[in-house]
């Protein structure tokens, strides 16, 4: 008995497999990437009885063998690799006691490459309440396997799966459906041609398109030139396949498995009547949003102020403990701020990531899709891209990486494109700040300006996402196919461990994936902000002594005015300088420059940069915004942040693309740099024209 | 003329009779979208489109350039 086995969990969407992968991890589970791809991998250890572990890989779930997405093309990579170390001593098929019809076909699919597989039936709890019975013994000697039926829910049969497991080798690999029937002449010139191959993986092979891995790759060269069928003539015998399998699915059941229609309630159709009607469905899912916005916004402030004080304190206490220096410069004024910048996001992401994995585990997501489907088709989107799109106002990183389950490329593509319009949360202290200064206290019907300007701002973000999803459909030229399949899963009360497990795994994979970033991109912000060529920077001590030597300035305010001058001649503030022919314009001056090329590394650094160019200590709103309050415009004369190059800026950050983050997001899910480089270019020289029609317009 | 699952109206059922192969993701023919299945319609979004269908106890939701493809018979008027 080997002390390690791989266990592969395989199944249908919606069957409960995650639920069973976490009962039978725990916490013991990482997740990563399948080398070269983006799909997720998740995999976990679980100990079995007698000192054995599994070492358990959840694969991506899946309607059949037949891969119609990156997620799906992995289930059969791997199982057609038997040189891959992830490859399973055994196959565990998690079905849903309610569908266990659909979710054979799997079953016998994965049966007919010669593995050993075990049943697992999930929701066995259900049974009586849907009045289904079973014949266990007889479905085992009719499917050549072993079952397990299980409930996550109450825990049950878990331990009656590890036994199972351990035995996987008195398991029959025997197939259960003969595939070759379907075409007997063809298959045989393919066991002539292929004599030491298994004849269904042959099979598999010539009917997809899939990456196959390197091992195989000469093999599946020569198999592809065996080509003998036209696509539709393949397309054919797939239909033909399948409805055999259906075929000795539908006599095992006859046998197997009685229902009693009576017993039967369905709570799907008497709840879906309401969630998915024309008005109340549409009203349910506003109330919903409203919730999670609150929740954003409200709820999260007080863990994120805290956070807020926490590092900043921190910092504090770095530059007055460790010895002075450059070293030190850069923990207290890159790292630091730069880790802040990053855990200050956590709250919000948990927040939105909580509600998501609740509205998909309870099954209410797939209704949301059905109603919105119609509505964003017409801008060129699927009823799919609603998920990305409200993700989107938290973080658009966890948006664009949820918008993998999209099936036409099309869909998926401008999907991608059009979220970070959404107004994410990086936005929100840039909007605050501004609104503050230049939009007037006063109520309209009982509502601020200053919220409904912030309202407003979070629609106007909408709004362009919409418009150029539609602008985009026009453009793009993509053909393919588009078509659209949802299933309708029963309502569930979401389990505790999932959700949980869901809002740890996705907050670890932002703070771990785009905190590398963050953190990469702060540190050179510093470096360009604390170093510049000449004189004027290196001897600003001097000059800034030298200047205010009359004045009487208290030890810190000359501290400031330094820090100030050496960032106006550092190589940011260079950059600064050089683009303010480019937006005065717009109504800035040098030092929103400055503010504006920083934070195109990420939106909110702007506040921050702004308090150390206006020499302020710390960035305490209510300070920079007294200094903002006192600018003087050179050009024109009276206040520069005045009613228009505050609009004129908030509309620039609404549209233009600042954050790298998001970028490198992009180019690893299209897999390619073009349109991240025109994501850049189109929503920045979209903002210019904006502001500057604002700012002209209202001055 | 023949009548398509695009023509179903609620409470209806029907089995379907023809599957065209070619304009069908093979994904719908493996849910169980196959001739001889049982059809019903649970619900339509706004605009009758897309339509939410049992199919032979798997319940689903297609669009309706889909459900053109796929001919029934209706058993209950």
């Amino acid at each position: 008995m080997p002390k390690q086995i791989n266990v592969a969990l395989i199944g249908n969407p919606n069957t409960g497999k995650t639920s069973v992968f976490n009962a039978l991890t725990g916490l013991n589970q990482k997740v990563g990437n399948y080398p070269g791809i983006t799909v997720e991998k998740k995999e976990g250890v679980c100990k079995l009885p007698r000192g054995v572990k599994a070492h358990i890989i959840d694969l991506p779930g899946t309607y059949s063998l037949n891969a119609s997405s990156l997620d799906e093309n992995v289930v059969i990579e791997l199982l057609l690799n038997k040189n891959d170390k992830d490859f399973p001593d055994v196959a565990v098929v998690v079905s849903d006691v309610e569908n266990l019809k659909r979710n054979l076909l799997l079953y016998t699919q994965i049966k007919d490459l010669e593995i050993p597989t075990i049943l697992a039936i999930n929701m066995s709890d259900r049974m009586t309440y849907k009045g289904i019975q079973l014949d266990i013994p007889l479905l085992e000697k009719e499917l050549n396997t072993k079952i397990a039926l299980i409930s996550t829910r109450k825990n049950k049969g878990i331990d009656q799966l590890k036994e199972l497991m351990i035995n996987f080798k008195e398991l029959s690999t025997k197939p259960c459906v003969n595939a070759s029937e379907i075409d007997t002449n063809y298959f045989d010139s393919l066991r002539n041609a292929f004599p030491n191959q298994l004849l269904y993986k042959l099979w598999l092979v010539i009917t997809q398109d899939v990456n196959f891995g390197k091992t195989d790759r000469n093999e599946v060269d020569a198999i592809n030139s065996f080509k003998t069928k036209s696509k539709a003539d393949l397309k054919r015998l797939q239909q033909k396949e399948t409805i055999k399998r259906y075929q000795f699915i539908n006599n095992t059941l006859k046998k197997g498995q009685t229902i009693d229609l009576k017993s039967a309630k369905d709570l799907r159709i008497k709840l879906d009547r309401i969630l998915t009607h024309k008005v109340w469905g549409y009203l349910i899912f506003f109330v919903i949003l409203l919730t999670i916005f609150q929740a954003i916004y409200d709820w999260s402030s007080i863990p994120m102020d805290f956070i807020d004080s926490v590092f900043a304190s921190f910092s504090e206490w770095t530059k007055n403990t460790l010895p002075q220096g450059a070293f030190t410069n850069l923990i207290a004024e890159g790292i630091i701020p730069g880790l802040g910048g990053i855990v200050i996001f956590i709250p919000q992401i948990a927040f939105l990531f909580l509600f998501i994995a609740v509205l998909e585990e309870s099954g209410y997501m797939s209704r949301v899709v059905f109603l919105m489907d119609r509505i964003m088709r017409r801008f060129g989107l699927s009823g799919k891209s609603v998920v990305p799109l409200i993700s989107g106002t938290a973080c658009a990183i966890p948006a664009i990486m949820a918008t993998r389950n999209i099936e036409s490329w099309k869909e998926r593509l401008i999907t991608i494109l059009v979220t970070p319009f959404t107004t994410c949360s990086a936005r929100l202290p840039v909007y605050l700040i501004i609104i503050a200064l230049v939009i007037p206290e006063g109520r309209f019907i009982g509502l601020s300006y200053q919220a409904l300007t912030l309202m407003l701002l979070y629609l106007i973000g909408f709004g362009a996402a919409i418009f150029s999803a539609w602008l985009l459909n026009k453009m793009l030229k993509i053909k393919g196919k588009t078509f659209f399949v949802v299933e309708m899963p029963n309502y569930k009360l979401p389990l505790f461990k999932n959700v949980a497990l869901t809002v740890i795994e996705k907050t670890k994979s932002f703070v771990f994936g785009a905190g590398k970033i963050i953190l990469a991109i702060s540190i050179i912000l510093w470096f360009l902000a604390s170093y510049g060529p000449g004189d004027e920077f290196n001897n600003a001590e001097d000059i800034v002594t030298t200047e205010y030597a009359s004045k009487d300035l208290t030890a810190q305010e000359l501290q400031q005015k330094i820090a100030s001058h050496k960032l106006e001649h550092s190589f940011i503030g260079i950059a600064g300088h050089a683009i303010e022919p480019a937006i005065r314009p717009l109504g800035y001056d040098w030092k929103i420059g400055i503010a504006i090329v920083s934070s195109f590394a990420a939106r909110e650094v702007f506040v921050g940069t702004l308090a150390t160019i206006y020499s302020v200590g710390s960035d305490e709103e209510e300070t920079i915004k007294n200094r903002m309050a006192g600018e003087v415009n050179p050009i024109l004369g009276g206040p520069l942040f005045n009613f228009a190059s505050g609009i004129s800026l908030l509309l620039f950050y609404a549209f233009a693309m600042q954050c790298m983050s998001t970028l490198a997001i992009v180019k690893r899910e299209t897999n390619s740099w073009k349109w991240p480089t025109l994501q850049l270019v189109g929503m920045s020289a979209f903002a210019y024209v904006v502001a500057l029609i604002a700012f002209q317009v209202l001055k | 003329m023949q009548i398509t699952l695009a023509d179903i109206k609620r409470g209806q059922q029907a089995i379907i009779t023809d599957v065209s192969s070619i304009h069908i993701p093979l994904k719908l023919l493996e849910m169980g979208c196959l001739p001889g299945n049982l059809v019903e319609l649970v619900q339509v979004a706004p605009f009758a489109d897309p339509m939410y269908l049992n199919i032979n106890g798997t319940h689903l939701a297609i669009r309706k350039e889909t459900a053109i493809h796929i001919l029934i018979d209706i058993t209950n008027a």
